[in-house]
């Protein structure tokens, strides 16, 4: 087990490298000029060349690539023009608050998926079934954001029992109970669509298995149904089941874009927002680059989770 | 993908139309397809609709509710109308949802298209890009994109687009690669069609409805996702509007006028739903593995329903009997008979062939004596299994599950399949004896590996912990056995236990029950389709054939003096070293005239 992390985490790392071009050549073609973008259009030249300096825009594409890859590596992503403070501080900051929203999410959406799923594909065609693949259809075409102001309007407005808005109340607030408060709304709208796909999947991955010769073989051995469906069609279910989730974590993350915005969550997502409304593209680029690592990181996991299951996949 | 096999775009005409009427027949799809129409023809007819301008703000009469006179869905912050704001919004969402999807598709197919049909070091370079684009968060790349261009509705359209066109490629690609080298295209080549001529009209077509469904799976999904930038204030800017900016600007007045938001919500809803349901029931349509229903549950245990209750005990029965059993498949309210009325029976120590062709219910016999028959659903509409003289089928549920693996165990075809890929032979064998017996895990582990040794696998202390991958066909049957044994049952039903063997451990296995049999007295029900084998072990034969027991005997009287035509060609099926061609001229009167279909 440990050389097949060791050997996958190593494939990992071309990944990043590729994140880290297309990242890197995306800013590169900006058009215009991004110093004057900074200063408008009134700098001076000694200014627009201390910029270009500062940014190091006056060296070749690759030189500018290496000088940038040796700079993340240091810690340094940039300065942030508009905040005033160095990138990954900020990034950083924000980060925990991502990790806590989309964490938190995550494990809603999979365990609720697969509970869906499940039912849905043991009660096939049922009333059951009927319920979920309707749910399912509806969570998959809501927009997220909408609903996430719908759940505003009824629990914070209406029923004045959640909290509309931030991650902490403002005056009393910093303990757990408080965070958990104000998480349930987001974490709950941010979950919805990838619950959704993930019971799809579910219905489908386990309907595939029931039909298998080895949950005959099962039954044949007087397992009980409840053994039968969760230990062993479950457990085969599950390998393909957990690259989907690992695939989910990429929508929940970038989900949370949305779901930041509209709960004023202080993640990552609402700082990326924002950074790109004022066009602040040394954030944007590091907020991207962490993002993206992370979810590169959550799918070997999946991928490492799905070896440990399936031993057919290790060799 | 051979299984995939997709319609030909040229299809006759009648079945395009079936395919229309499939679409029609899904409810869920025709609704879609009624409700996107309808709002399709709204978006279309906006100019010539009697509505105010979108654009004329209106302070006095700012944020009236709905149903307001002169707004049907009343105004917004600036006074504009709602109503016409969202006709006209809509029409703008629709239209930046379209075209990304086109991009996507007409870039993602190219993209696919060549990669897939060039192969090679071209295809790698190119599906390596295509897999680090993908190894971003969808949105952020988008994100990333529409910060470079700058917010505005058309950037947004061109990064939901890019950010889209991995499926396409992704998809399209492995459709191409799967028909690079079918005979139709290699025809084309040979004939001397350029390349170019090859993919336009010898690929496209056949990769077309995989192109049609990613589109319509997927263009919804872009509706949603360029709505959710105008949402964010990256989209569409003022005085621009489409329905995501409508509920970005709706939002400063969430509290006090929430219709502003909500109105324009509800429409992308109903917009992206109908389109889902549409686009689901397309791919059931042009997938036909889906259209099949192949993908039935099979049903947990068999349904009894017996229209007449049997005696529930028998006085002085064989240790099994089966009396008059009928066995059938549901196939919506109808049940297609598959074993019409068998009875024979099975004394202690003593094997019994159940014999004859594919599809003539000799399995479904076996597996309805403990309610085994799942796929497609099984019903058990008459007759009685009698263990002991005991009717098997009038015990409650888990009483019958307890006799599964316990008096009565069953060894299937193919050990590949029959076992869990994913737990190991020992865990499994464990498995089958807690099932039954009261034990610590650690017993039931060492009762595994003796029951290895038992059935004849050597080193079993360390091959108890391998996978059935690990094993060879031979080995894995043994585990069959083994786990068929481990609660010591008084019979067991071997459902073709040799088929999937080759013929040296064909005969190796058989000596196996063989020796089993002898050494504990279990009673043998053995399923097969070779006379050879049943000549071989059996005391007894019954020979079926179309769900009906056609000949009973013992096995010596049966092959020396055969009764029924069908036993005849059975027997004759067995080919004899050095008959040779012999072997032909023997079989071939017996197979002409009536039953040559068999």
């Amino acid at each position: 087990m440990a050389s097949y992390i060791i050997k996958r985490l190593l494939t990992a790392i071309p990944v990043i490298i590729g994140l880290s071009i297309i990242v890197f050549l995306i800013m590169a073609m900006i058009p215009g000029d991004p110093a004057l973008a900074l200063l408008g259009s009134y700098a001076t030249p000694e200014n627009v060349a201390r910029i270009n300096r500062d940014l190091g825009l006056d060296r070749s594409l690759p030189e500018q690539y290496f000088i940038w890859v040796a700079n993340l590596v240091q810690g340094d992503f940039g300065r942030s023009y508009i905040l005033n403070r160095p990138v990954i501080d900020e990034v950083l900051e924000r980060l925990s608050a991502t990790l806590i929203l989309a964490g938190v999410s995550l494990v809603l959406c999979s365990v609720f998926g697969l509970i869906a799923g499940i039912v849905s594909a043991v009660r096939q065609f049922g009333w059951t079934d009927r319920i979920v693949t309707f749910f399912v259809l509806i969570g998959i075409s809501m927009p997220a954001f909408w609903l996430g102001l719908i759940f505003i309007l009824v629990f914070a407005v209406q029923l004045r029992v959640l909290p509309a808005s931030g991650m902490y109340a403002v005056y009393g607030g910093g303990d757990l109970p408080d965070l958990l408060r104000h998480l349930i709304m987001p974490a709950v709208t941010l979950a919805i669509v990838a619950t959704g796909v993930i019971a799809r999947l579910t219905r489908a991955a386990m309907l595939e298995v029931l039909r298998q010769d080895f949950v005959r073989t099962a039954r044949a051995k007087g397992l009980n149904e409840r053994t039968v469906i969760f230990k062993h069609a479950l457990r085969a279910a599950l390998v393909s089941i957990i690259p989907v989730i690992g695939v989910q974590a990429g929508f929940v993350l970038g989900g949370a874009v949305y779901i930041e915005t509209v709960f004023q969550w202080p993640g990552l997502g609402a700082m990326l927002v924002q950074a790109v409304s004022t066009r602040d593209l040394l954030l944007v680029q590091g907020g991207v680059l962490v993002a993206a690592t992370l979810y590169v990181l959550v799918n070997l996991a999946a991928d490492v989770a799905q070896a440990m299951l399936d031993p057919r996949l290790k060799s | 993908m051979s299984e995939t096999a997709l319609p030909s775009a040229a299809a006759p005409q009648s079945g395009r139309l079936s395919s229309w009427q499939l679409l029609m027949a899904n409810r869920l799809a025709a609704v879609g397809l009624f409700a996107l129409s309808a709002i399709l023809l709204i978006a279309i007819l906006a100019p010539i609709l009697p509505l105010p301008d979108p654009d004329i703000t209106d302070q006095p009469n700012r944020l009236l509710p709905p149903l307001s006179p002169g707004h049907l869905l009343g105004t917004d912050h600036l006074g504009r109308d709602i109503l016409s704001r969202l006709i006209w919004g809509t029409q703008v969402s629709i239209l930046v949802g379209i075209s990304a999807t086109a991009i996507a598709a007409l870039i993602g197919s190219l993209i696919g298209l060549s990669a897939g049909y060039v192969g090679g070091k071209a295809d790698n370079i190119m599906m390596r890009l295509i897999d680090m684009l993908m190894a971003f968060p969808y949105i952020l790349l988008a994100l990333a994109i529409v910060a470079v261009l700058g917010p505005g509705l058309l950037n947004a359209l061109y990064a939901i687009a890019v950010v889209n066109i991995p499926f396409f490629a992704r998809n399209i690609r492995g459709v191409t690669l799967s028909i690079r080298h079918s005979e139709f295209v290699d025809a084309a080549r040979l004939s001397g069609k350029g390349h170019l001529a090859i993919l336009f009209t010898e690929v496209l077509p056949n990769v077309l409805p995989v192109i049609v469904i990613t589109m319509s799976t997927t263009v919804g999904w872009m509706i949603l996702e360029t709505a959710g930038l105008s949402f964010l204030g990256l989209g569409a800017q003022p005085p621009t509007s489409d329905l995501g900016s409508m509920l970005g600007q709706g939002r400063a007045q969430l509290f006090t006028a929430p219709h502003v938001s909500m109105v324009p919500g509800i429409m992308i809803f109903l917009l992206v739903m109908s389109i889902n349901l549409l686009g689901d029931g397309i791919r059931d349509v042009l997938d036909p593995r889906l259209r099949s229903g192949a993908l039935n549950r099979p049903m947990a245990v068999t349904t009894i329903d017996r229209a007449v209750k049997p005696e529930p005990r028998k006085a002085n029965a064989a240790l099994l009997e089966v009396a008059n059993l009928e066995t059938g498949f549901r196939s919506g309210n109808r049940v297609n008979a598959a074993v019409k009325g068998v009875s024979f029976s099975l004394n202690k120590g003593e094997c019994l062939g159940l014999i004859g062709e594919s599809g003539s219910g000799k399995s479904v016999t076996a597996l309805s004596l403990l309610g085994l028959v799942a796929s497609p659903p099984g019903v058990i509409s008459n007759g009685a299994v009698y263990l002991d003289g005991e009717d098997v089928l009038s015990q409650p549920d888990s009483q019958i599950v307890a006799q599964r693996g316990g008096r009565v165990s069953y060894v299937f075809q193919d050990p590949l399949t029959t076992l869990h890929p994913l737990f190991s032979v020992g865990d499994q064998i464990a498995e089958a004896i807690t099932a039954h017996q009261r034990m610590d895990g650690k017993t039931a582990r060492a009762q595994a590996v003796e029951l290895m040794e038992t059935v004849g696998i050597r080193d079993a202390q360390q091959r108890a912990s391998a996978y059935p991958h690990e094993l060879s066909g031979g080995q894995r049957q043994r585990i069959g056995i083994a786990m068929a044994l481990a609660n010591d049952p008084d019979v067991i039903i071997a459902d073709e236990p040799t088929t999937a063997l080759d013929v040296t451990v064909q005969a190796r296995i058989l000596e196996l029950l063989q020796k089993l049999r002898r050494e504990r007295g279990l009673a043998l029900l053995l399923i097969t389709h070779d006379f050879g084998v049943v000549a071989q072990i059996c005391d007894r034969v019954a020979v079926m054939k179309d769900g009906e027991i056609v000949e009973q005997g013992e096995t010596s009287d049966v092959l020396r003096a055969p009764q029924h035509a069908y036993t005849k060609r059975l027997i004759a099926c067995v080919p004899e070293l050095g008959v040779g061609r012999a072997f032909l001229d023997k079989v071939r009167p017996l197979f002409s005239g009536k039953g040559a279909e068999a």
